[in-house]
């Protein structure tokens, strides 16, 4: 495939093919995510960003895109959304059919990690608009050949035909698609809303610049992290036990193979010659038949034997992760927290599809303390917001032990804690439990590896965690003996009639020659030590010489009795100094900061400036 | 322990703790206040005195350990506070002393001391550590046990006469030491010690140390060390024998090995409390056919009791053949029997049927 972006939309057009159920999706748009005004302005945003940045990537062009909703003048329900992005374009005859055919895709009959993968998107937005607001969606592409095209679309939905209501052509620069749809919708702040949303893509989309004018026109800057896109999706045939039979007559009606063994070997991956030939034997069809002329039955014989056979497992460069660096830095930036930790898993197979598994977690910081953790589920870099507990994402962590890494959780349900776990499932086909989009199927496959992922990251974070948890034992000890010494200084005063300064010098010494002497560490804890009172109440519990008089203490106290007062001895020469461990901590802040201070300068991108002459 | 110690070798011994802990902290160490263990683990049956005595086991309370640093700074307050006690000659109660040590610990929310039974252990360890009674801090332990019988003595001076005290009996004092109360007559022939306060009321109100000739007292349930150290003295000074009379329960049975050997807690102090040849009396399973006991008075035995059962069973002091019988009678029977109970055979029955027949035929168990 080229990387030019002035020739990529060309190439692109001779991969669509046409389906035609645009009258049933009228009928049935809750199918597509349009079910209430709320949801389905979210919708419609998030079709055409799916557009927008599989286009780019693909164009290998760092991503600039541009969201706007307003509300339109006389209409309390009515709102305009605007889309506008850097990517290569729509050549000028593909536009009709991209934005005015359902399921008129390039993405449905290829295996690579995209963000769309139906073709029922954009054109179900352009449905939807017509629909309600009866009005058409204006399209501009710029394919960088010095004009701008501009298309005002509808759907014939009893044809499922793209009508062009109106035309035009005129001089521009540069390269993009910005598209305007009047829709009625609701415009709400929140979990499932655009701009969460859109701070969701961000998070999982570093390498892109966003920005975000709400219909109130406050302008939100989600700020690109990292300069270099993730490395790009090659397009892989199917593997044999990755399509479904109903696919696989297809395939066979469509292949341009002149022969049965042709068609495995051109269409198949992982399927050579010898392969092929086994595969005709044991189906017991003769290898030089026409693919096109194989009976239903025959098609059976041989879908069975490729059912039964072994082939090696898919190649994996069809994936696209966005790798934990990049992850890493982006919760940095989003979340402000202590500590961050990202793993990006190898990749596996479920039902012959490749895929991976990525998960980023960030710690304390910005997030809240109370309640449950925070998830945020990505489906080939695009965030999911709805039937968040549907989703194997979600099941995966209810599944996980937290409890190993330091932090609490009710039995069977998600953990509790200052904690944003972000999960990303990367494939070249996504197993949607419905067409909305909306959560993950849970194949026993990806359920195992998002675990696994999981705990990974759990096993980094309990790392951490229990050096901060040493860390803040360490202090609050020095704030026991810093607390207590002045108790005992007047005590030793008057017991020995040493003057007061002599013993109070004598027990500074000590500290400071133990590492416990820290005034302003102490008097920074001193709130927390109080707090946790009970906590060391515990401790104290754990070495006190209480006397039982019911003589029912064993033999094994005392010895545990033994074992404190070597430990009380063993602290002595070896003060518990795991300062280093802390560094982590001001580095991630440092980090944030510096991403912090773009915020006040930012402004649109400077290739989406106005260059649209209409109007 | 020792007796006869004047106050300024105590006050010397309380400023010795401070001056170690002193000097550890000026040469670097990790400060620590030695002293002995007072738990189960360093206490041993002594055979041949057959009383329970504490061990040699030492621990050594640090400041420097997060565990141990408040008992090492409340170990110090109250040494201090005794020293200061003993200068100036007065005394405190227990309780008076925790109120004089309990404070906020400047600019903390926090206090030296939260609970009474804090400073009252730390009292016990010093008593170990410094091989002193209690009393001898000028410390008042708290007492609750009241006596009556043919004694005269003299307390602080008064002299009082212990059968003419009523129905209220003679307050046995915090402080029993020969300082405080003195013996000065007595025709009594042996000390009854009962369990309850109830049991006491009753025989006193049929004078039956009148009757019998004989002291007459209780520490009602589990005695405090003043009546304890009362009827050591009676015992050691007046020669007279000492039978007890409790429950028939394991904690029964346990109240009479205190005042017969000791206790753990305060194992330190059996040899000034403890009565080796003090006499069980019961009431004991072999009662209940002997008085043919009434099976209304049968309290059923919980999981507890059959547990403190199994405990006593090990301790080395209950480990001769009577006891080990008793007690196995005791699960086999199943039920409970309080000394109350024998009412329930009329109102004179423990005075004049049930006491006399077991001590006149030496019904005892050892």
């Amino acid at each position: 495939m080229s990387a030019d972006p002035n020739n990529y939309a060309s190439d692109m057009s001779r991969l669509q093919m046409e389906i035609s159920v645009a009258e049933f999706f009228e009928k049935n748009r809750h199918l597509l995510g349009f079910e209430n005004p709320t949801k389905a302005m979210l919708t419609c945003v998030r079709e055409a960003v799916d557009n927008s940045l599989d286009a780019c990537e693909e164009a290998k062009i760092l991503p600039e895109v541009y969201v706007e909703i307003k509300g339109v003048n006389g209409s309390e329900d009515h709102y305009l959304i605007v889309v506008e992005d850097n990517g290569p374009g729509i050549v000028k005859s593909e536009v009709p059919y991209v934005f005015g055919k359902l399921l008129f895709g390039s993405k449905f009959h290829r295996l690579k990690q995209s963000r769309g993968q139906q073709g029922i998107g954009i054109s179900g937005a352009v449905l939807y608009a017509q629909l309600t607001t009866g009005k058409p969606t204006r399209v501009y592409s710029r394919v960088g050949d010095g004009k701008v095209y501009v298309f005002d679309v509808m759907i014939d939905t009893q044809k499922n035909e793209p009508r062009i209501l109106n035309y035009m052509e005129l001089d521009s620069e540069g390269h993009g698609v910005r598209i305007e749809m009047e829709i009625k919708g609701r415009y709400v702040r929140g979990r499932q809303s655009v701009l969460e949303y859109l701070r969701a893509v961000s998070l999982m989309n570093p390498f892109a610049q966003i920005v975000f004018v709400e219909p109130n026109g406050n302008e939100l800057v989600f700020e690109r992290k990292i300069e270099e896109l993730p490395p790009e999706a090659k397009e892989i045939k199917p593997h044999p036990h990755g399509i479904e039979f109903g696919m696989f007559l297809r395939m066979l009606k469509d292949t341009k193979a002149k022969t049965l063994v042709n068609f495995f070997v051109n269409e198949f991956s992982r399927v050579g010659k010898d392969t092929a030939m086994e595969i005709c034997a044991l189906a017991e069809i003769s290898p030089d038949r026409t693919p096109q002329r194989i009976t239903r039955e025959e098609a059976e014989r041989i879908w069975d034997v490729v059912q039964k056979m072994k082939f090696y497992a898919p190649p994996t460069n069809c994936l696209s992760p966005v790798g934990s660096e990049a992850i890493e830095k982006s919760l940095k930036a989003e979340f402000n927290p202590e500590f961050v930790a990202a793993v990006s898993r190898k990749p596996s197979v479920y039902r012959g599809n490749p895929f991976l598994v990525e998960v980023g977690i960030a710690y304390g910081g910005d997030l809240d303390p109370e309640g449950p953790v925070t998830i945020y589920r990505f489906a080939n870099k695009m965030p999911l917001l709805y039937q968040q507990p549907a989703c194997v994402i979600t099941r995966a962590i209810a599944d996980v032990d937290w409890k190993r890494y330091g932090l609490s959780q009710p039995s069977g349900s998600l953990p509790y804690g200052p904690l944003a776990i972000a999960v990303h499932f990367a494939s070249v086909w996504v197993p949607y439990t419905s067409e909305g989009k909306e959560a993950i199927a849970a194949y026993p496959e990806i359920m195992k590896e998002i675990k696994l992922t999981l705990q990974e990251v759990g096993r980094k974070l309990s790392t951490y965690l229990s050096a901060k948890k040493r860390e803040k034992m360490r202090q609050r000890r020095i704030s026991i003996f810093m607390r207590y010494s002045p108790e005992v200084v007047a005590a030793i005063h008057k017991l020995t009639c040493v003057d007061e300064k002599t013993v109070e010098e004598a027990i500074t010494n000590l500290l400071r020659t133990k590492g416990l002497h820290n005034k302003e560490e102490t008097e920074a804890v001193v709130e927390d030590v109080v707090q946790e009172a009970e906590e060391v109440e515990d401790i104290i519990e754990g070495v006190e010489d209480k006397d039982v008089d019911s003589g029912q203490e064993s033999k094994g106290l005392k010895e545990k009795r033994i074992e404190d007062i070597n430990e009380g001895v063993k602290f002595q020469s070896n003060p518990p100094a795991d300062v280093t461990e802390n560094d982590s901590t001001i580095e991630s802040r440092e980090g944030k900061n510096e991403n912090k201070g773009n915020d006040e300068d930012a402004s649109t991108p400077s290739t989406l400036k106005k260059w649209m002459v209409i109007e | 322990m020792r007796d006869d110690v004047p106050d300024e070798e105590i006050i010397e011994a309380l400023s010795e703790i401070g001056r170690k802990v002193l000097m550890q902290m000026m040469e670097g160490e990790n400060p620590y206040i030695e002293m002995k263990v007072r738990t189960l683990s360093n206490v041993y049956f002594d055979e041949k005195e057959r009383i329970i005595k504490l061990g040699d086991m030492k621990q050594r309370r640090y400041f420097l350990n997060a565990g141990q640093a408040k008992k090492f700074m409340q170990t110090l307050l109250v040494a201090e506070r005794i020293k200061w006690l003993l200068e100036r000659n007065r005394s405190l109660s227990k309780r008076q002393l925790f109120y004089t040590l309990k404070h906020t610990i400047p600019g903390t929310k926090e206090n030296t001391f939260d609970e009474q039974n804090e400073s009252d252990e730390i009292l016990e360890d010093l008593e170990v550590t410094i091989d002193v009674l209690v009393e001898r801090f000028n410390i008042i332990a708290d007492s609750k046990g009241v006596m009556a019988g043919p004694l005269v003595v003299e307390d602080k001076g008064d002299t009082i006469d212990l059968t003419k005290m009523g129905s209220a009996g003679y307050a046995v004092p915090g402080i029993v030491e020969p300082d405080v109360v003195k013996f000065k007559e007595c025709s009594a022939d042996y000390v009854l010690v009962v369990e309850k306060a109830a049991v006491w009321n009753l025989l006193n109100e049929d004078r039956y140390w009148q009757k019998e000739n004989c002291i007459l007292i209780t520490g009602k349930g589990q005695p405090s060390r003043a009546e304890r150290r009362m009827v050591h003295r009676l015992h050691k000074e007046l020669g007279l024998p000492v039978y007890v009379f409790t429950d028939m329960d394991p904690w029964g049975y346990y109240i009479y090995s205190v005042y017969k050997q000791g206790s753990i807690n305060l194992a330190h102090f059996s040899m000034k409390c403890g009565v080796p040849e003090a006499k069980f009396i019961g009431f004991c399973t072999s009662d209940v056919n002997e008085f043919n006991m009434p099976s209304d008075a049968f309290i059923k035995m919980k999981d507890i009791d059959f547990k403190r059962i199994k405990e006593l069973k090990n301790y080395e002091w209950f480990k001769n053949r009577e006891w080990q019988k008793e007690l196995d009678s005791l699960r086999k029977f199943g039920y409970k029997i309080e000394q109350d109970a024998l009412v329930m055979k009329g109102l004179e029955f423990t005075a004049k049927e049930y006491l006399p027949t077991k001590i006149e035929n030496n019904m005892f168990l050892p």
